[in-house]
């Protein structure tokens, strides 16, 4: 079998508000671009992503919504008219054929999906997709349909899959826990920056799920100035337990690239480092527990030149089985783009060691994290225990 | 907001001739650590709570199932004439004063008689509510010069990126007396365009605030 498709169409650029806002699709070129640079990507990897149908949306979002941003990307609504509906506003504006750029996103996701469990690869990934902030009936946080809960749902209905959706963006994933709060089938893992100053604010490890759904959704907010190795201490202990907890049939993985030291939106201290060992794990978590069913999906990710190309990079080395590479970046990637690239590139594979002034508070850090963990997992360590 | 709007309308009560057996039965299935107790037209004779009843029974460790304490009315361990509240009272006033009298819940009463309860556990989810902390947000953290206007001046930028402000908090600056700190809860995931602009007005933002990270 295949090891695995990597799902991109280029209509997924259709996907933009503006030269200036944070969400910038460009990445998935700068990705796509290095690497071919190091012919780990091959045109034969590459299966177009279908566009959602309204039927497929409808599994995670209310009619009037769909018909809200439809006829606000063709221009027939004004700002005001949306805003109750989370667009028009400054992290979500109205941009021509919304619609359409969105459900391509979604459709992209469910083509990884449909490659995956009709077996004709072990992995497929969408970086175009990941958009965990959308809500059933409002866009939130750059998010307008949330591919990830279109996904699952369709997981459920179609395959009829216990779904384990994990998510390392810095940012909470309060679109797809929300909806899958009382579902006892599906579990939702995130790991973010605490909400105490981070949008969208939620993921505080009370949140458990609720009714049928208690005690399947796990979250576990990090300190801001987190760095690398509590940060992976936290992803490897919560993975492994909750993997073990939950025994999914398919494993979904949220790969925001915004915990990086760099990264303007958040105020994690993470570098290239977590990026290479996120997906190894849940390569590893997938092939034992899952018969390798794994899909991911991007997420956020706001330094699109010197951070995400890289740390996406490493996604699709990993899922591949091909040597995650070490050294200089190639020369004719770091040529094409340095010149519209507004900062210097990071010139090589890893970081720069040092990358920052060392963190004053950092043993306080790491033991306030250890202690959110023990907090977060209490749940299902006790139910082992008992 | 005034306790009206927080109370919990519908309360588990007692009447003075259940037994504490009842009373401690009542509190455990309920989840509930405060029992008014009211006569047939519903005034407040008292307020039963579990540590009277815990300091009224004999120690957990001495074996006597069936203490005659649990047979005794309420009547006969509740305090008397308990603090009250009214459905017009400020909720800042009710917290100040479970604080100053150390106590834990207050009857509230209008027209003599018993139309709700409030606890410390109500004030607290309140408390939660005012941060702003339930809605998808940022925080932005302001350092701003105690005088009149400031206020307005900062909302200013908000207003001009069309952003919802969801909490205000204001508290003093422990550094320096002729400061406050202004803790802003904004409904957006990109709060960097207003922080340049609050920046370009001359305000000093603390939070975020990153060494080696420029917020361009």
């Amino acid at each position: 079998m295949k090891k695995a498709v990597f799902v991109y169409s280029p209509e997924q650029l259709g996907y933009k508000f503006s030269d200036t806002h944070p969400f910038n699709h460009k990445r998935l070129t700068l990705t796509m671009d290095l690497l071919k640079n190091i012919e780990a990507l091959d045109d034969l990897d590459i299966v177009p992503a279908r566009v959602a149908t309204e039927e497929e949306l409808l599994l995670a979002h209310d009619p009037k919504y769909i018909d809200i941003v439809k006829r606000a990307g063709h221009g027939e609504l004004s700002e005001a008219q949306c805003e109750s509906y989370g667009i028009g506003t400054e992290d979500t504006p109205i941009f021509e054929n919304m619609h359409e750029a969105s459900a391509q996103l979604v459709g992209g996701t469910l083509t990884a999906v449909d490659y995956v469990m009709e077996g004709k690869v072990e992995h497929a990934l969408n970086l175009g997709g990941g958009l965990h902030h959308g809500f059933r009936g409002r866009a939130s946080g750059f998010c307008i349909y949330n591919d990830s809960t279109v996904a699952i749902r369709y997981l459920q209905e179609k395959y009829n899959a216990r779904v384990l959706y994990v998510d390392t963006d810095a940012h909470h994933g309060d679109g797809v826990q929300w909806s899958f709060y009382e579902d006892p089938d599906v579990c939702t893992l995130s790991i973010h920056e605490t909400g105490r100053y981070l949008f969208p604010g939620t993921g505080n490890i009370t949140e458990r799920g609720n009714g049928q759904g208690y005690g399947t959704s796990f979250n576990f907010p990090i300190d801001a100035f987190t760095e690398d190795e509590s940060f992976l201490e936290i992803y490897e202990k919560s993975m492994r337990e909750v993997f073990e907890f939950f025994k999914p049939d398919v494993v979904l993985t949220q790969n925001g690239a915004d915990a990086h030291y760099f990264d303007p939106l958040t105020h994690l201290y993470g570098t290239m480092n977590i990026y290479r060992e996120i997906p190894k794990l849940a390569h590893k978590l997938a092939h034992e527990y899952c018969g390798g069913k794994w899909i991911a999906v991007g997420g956020g990710g706001y330094d699109i030149w010197r951070v995400v190309p890289r740390a996406w990079s490493m996604l699709w080395l990993e899922m591949t089985d091909q040597q995650l590479p070490t050294g200089p970046l190639p020369q004719a990637w770091l040529d094409r783009w340095q010149p519209e690239a507004p900062v210097p590139f990071i010139p090589t594979w890893e970081d720069p060691n040092p990358l920052y002034e060392p963190i004053p508070r950092k043993a306080e850090i790491e033991e306030k994290n250890t202690q959110m963990l023990a907090k977060a997992l209490h749940i299902i360590r006790n139910e082992k225990r008992a | 907001m005034i306790v009206e709007e927080i109370m919990n309308e519908e309360p588990y009560t007692l009447a003075p001739t259940n037994t504490v057996f009842e009373a401690l039965k009542l509190m455990r299935e309920k989840k509930v650590r405060h029992l008014p107790v009211i006569d047939e037209e519903r005034h407040v004779l008292g307020v039963i709570t579990e540590r009277d009843i815990k300091e009224a029974l004999p120690s957990s460790l001495r074996d006597e199932p069936n203490s005659p304490v649990f047979n005794a009315k309420v009547e006969e361990i509740m305090v008397k004439n308990p603090l009250v509240g009214h459905p017009l009272d400020f909720v800042e006033e009710v917290a100040l004063t479970f604080y100053e009298s150390k106590v834990g819940c207050l009857p509230i009463v209008s027209g003599g008689k018993l139309v709700g309860i409030v606890t410390t556990t109500d004030l607290l989810y309140t408390y939660i509510e005012l941060t702003g902390a339930t809605e998808p947000g940022s925080k932005i953290e302001i350092r701003v010069s105690d005088t009149p206007g400031i206020l307005f001046e900062i909302t200013k930028v908000f207003n001009k990126h069309h952003a919802n402000v969801q909490s205000v908090l204001v508290y003093p600056d422990s550094e320096n007396t002729q400061n406050k700190i202004l803790s802003v809860r904004v409904k957006t995931l990109n709060p960097l365009a207003m922080i340049k602009d609050l920046r370009k007005e001359g305000f000093d933002v603390l939070w975020p605030n990153l060494p080696g990270v420029s917020l361009q």
